[in-house]
């Protein structure tokens, strides 16, 4: 056998099996989706009045469509936490050790894992996306072009965040900090331009919440879905995206290669 | 040597300024089994891990070769001839017993069919066709144990490493594991085992290499190694201190304990042996009120390799 078709074969197994856990235990990934829809329904619903001033007049179903990227860019964050755990937990078991002294391909667990949570990741905006919907959210004229290229960012910025989210699963001697580890990629958001424009921001702060990688990949799917203006964001977010990649990828691979502990 | 299984030599590991492995040389012919018998901490876990790929040995080591592959330049190869079964269960507790087993299968590159054949040939060989379908969370010690081995033999190895097989496991347990063992090398397998039971080691190993201090202290047969001490011995106990005074008397080339009022006489265990001793009780008038025949066991090998005065300290964190 190649050794990419080696690859291919053993990262589909792995995937096989992350998936099954995931079938077998829908709560763990079901749990980390309550914070994005609670604070969906709490910023429309309850400061909904005051969040649709903010930005600029119109009524609360302007809000929901000014929120709702937001919010699906941070259920990823939110599903890394998961991802994050579930890698902790695999590195500490004897089953990781298994795998280590058997001829398959190296990469694999790690492939196994970062295809799945990419593929849960996009699940899970499909399920809090239609929360949206049900609430009024509806897409300005976008074309099929346009929702292709929308999910191909949601996907692109949970493969990101994926790699990053497995390099602190590895780095995590147990699944609490593995948790914590993660939280910044559910706080980053709450910075970012989800849930109020940047320009209502303090001024030290605008440069911060402008770059960091949440905020362009959220105006590039606002302009993909809403019509507003995308400007370079979605080259930013594109540059964001294939940094932390191979920042994650490289990070996790240095840790995988190392004698376990 | 062609038809060694496992070739190792000068192997070494330390962590920090902490020798574990202090040049141990190792050599398992193929279809045998081997026993690395020390105490907790002596580097049996390491010395597995180092020979199963999973963590590299230190520098100065020499050659390894296990399978007839080079463990440096070749672990890919070492990895597809060999099966472990470490001391922690390695078995995904999410899943079934039977996912657990088609899981190997398919890493293993089997067909469907074939593996799913494999996995319950070995589930009823092992006696879990019936815990298949459940979570392997829900299994006990011993079943956990069952299905690690299980898994480690999906691919049909040559050489099999088990980690403390038995550690933790009921004496019915235990026993039924040493069947599984014994069955391995009738097949024709290579078993590295290690252990901290002296029984163990006795009961199925064909050599057995006593690690202490990060150097193999004694290699043989269990025979050979007890023969390296000398232990064996009649112990009569007394009630009667009385009894006991006229006992040391009659007899020579005895040591004994005055408060237990037990006597150690040196004795090879033979009938001719017991009937001297026993003539000599009886002309004395003397009667024991216990007699037992202590012939020399692993133990005594063990006490005598390892009680050097230099026992290290167990490491604060146990080197797994």
């Amino acid at each position: 056998m190649s050794s990419l078709s080696l690859a291919v074969r053993d990262s589909s197994t792995m995937l096989r099996r992350n998936l099954l856990h995931a079938r077998r235990y829908p709560s763990m990934t079901l749990n980390l989706l309550l914070t994005p829809v609670m604070l969906l329904l709490l910023f429309v619903y309850i400061f909904g009045d005051t969040m649709s001033a903010g930005i600029g007049g119109g009524d609360r179903s302007a809000y929901i469509a000014y929120l709702v990227p937001g919010i699906l860019l941070m259920t990823i964050g939110s599903t890394m936490v998961g991802t994050a755990v579930s890698v902790s937990g695999d590195m500490t078991e004897g089953i990781m050790a298994r795998f280590r002294t058997m001829a398959i391909h190296r990469g694999s667990v790690l492939f196994g894992h970062v295809a799945g949570s990419v593929l849960q990741a996009v699940i899970s905006v499909v399920l809090v996306g239609a929360v949206g919907v049900a609430m009024g959210f509806r897409s300005t004229d976008a074309t099929a072009l346009e929702w292709i290229a929308a999910f191909g960012l949601l996907a692109l910025v949970a493969l990101a965040f994926t790699w990053i989210a497995v390099g602190m699963g590895m780095a995590s001697p147990n699944a609490e900090a593995a948790s914590n580890n993660a939280l910044p990629l559910i706080l980053l958001p709450l910075i970012s331009s989800a849930f109020t424009p940047i320009d209502s921001m303090p001024g030290w702060f605008q440069p911060i919440a402008e770059y960091q990688p949440f905020t362009p990949a959220i105006e590039t799917l606002r302009g993909l879905l809403l019509g507003t203006g995308i400007g370079n964001s979605g080259w930013i977010t594109i540059a964001w995206c294939l940094g932390l990649t191979v920042l994650g990828h490289r990070w996790s691979k240095a840790q995988f290669d190392r004698d376990p502990r | 040597m062609t038809d060694l299984a496992i070739a190792a030599y000068g192997l070494r590991k330390s962590y920090g300024d902490k020798t574990v492995l202090d040049g141990v040389d190792l050599a398992v012919p193929a279809g045998t089994i081997y026993a690395l018998l020390g105490p907790n901490g002596a580097g049996k876990t390491t010395a597995v891990k180092i020979l199963s790929t999973l963590i590299t040995a230190g520098p100065g080591t020499g050659d390894i070769r296990v399978g007839g592959h080079d463990l440096a330049t070749d672990p890919q190869a070492v990895r597809a001839a060999i099966g472990v079964t470490g001391q922690f269960s390695a078995v995904d507790g999410l899943i079934t017993g039977e996912e657990n087993m088609l899981l190997m299968a398919d890493l293993h590159h089997l067909s469907r069919s074939e593996g799913r054949r494999t996995t319950a040939e070995l589930l009823e060989r092992f006696d879990l066709a019936e815990a298949a379908k459940k979570p392997t969370s829900t299994y006990s010690g011993g079943m956990k144990r069952r299905l690690d081995i299980a898994m480690t033999l999906v691919g049909g190895p040559r050489i099999i490493f088990l980690d403390e097989p038995t550690t933790g496991l009921d004496p019915r347990s235990r026993h039924t594991m040493w069947g599984i063992i014994r069955e391995l090398v009738s097949d024709g397998v290579t078993v590295l085992l290690t252990t901290q039971y002296l029984e163990e080691a006795d009961e199925l190993a064909d050599r057995i290499g006593v690690l202490h201090n990060g150097t193999i202290a004694a290699e043989g047969s269990a025979d050979e190694l007890k023969r390296l001490v000398p232990g064996g011995h009649v112990r009569l106990r007394f009630t009667d201190p009385a009894a006991y005074r006229s006992a040391v008397s009659a007899l020579r080339d005895v040591t004994g304990d005055d408060e237990a009022l037990s006597l150690q006489i040196p004795s090879d265990g033979s009938q001719r042996a017991l009937r001297s001793v026993l003539d000599r009780l009886d002309s004395a008038g003397v009667e024991a009120d216990e007699l037992t025949v202590h012939t020399p066991d692993l133990d005594d090998v063990f006490f005598a390799l390892t009680s050097s005065a230099d026992i290290p300290d167990q490491p604060k964190e146990a080197v797994r």
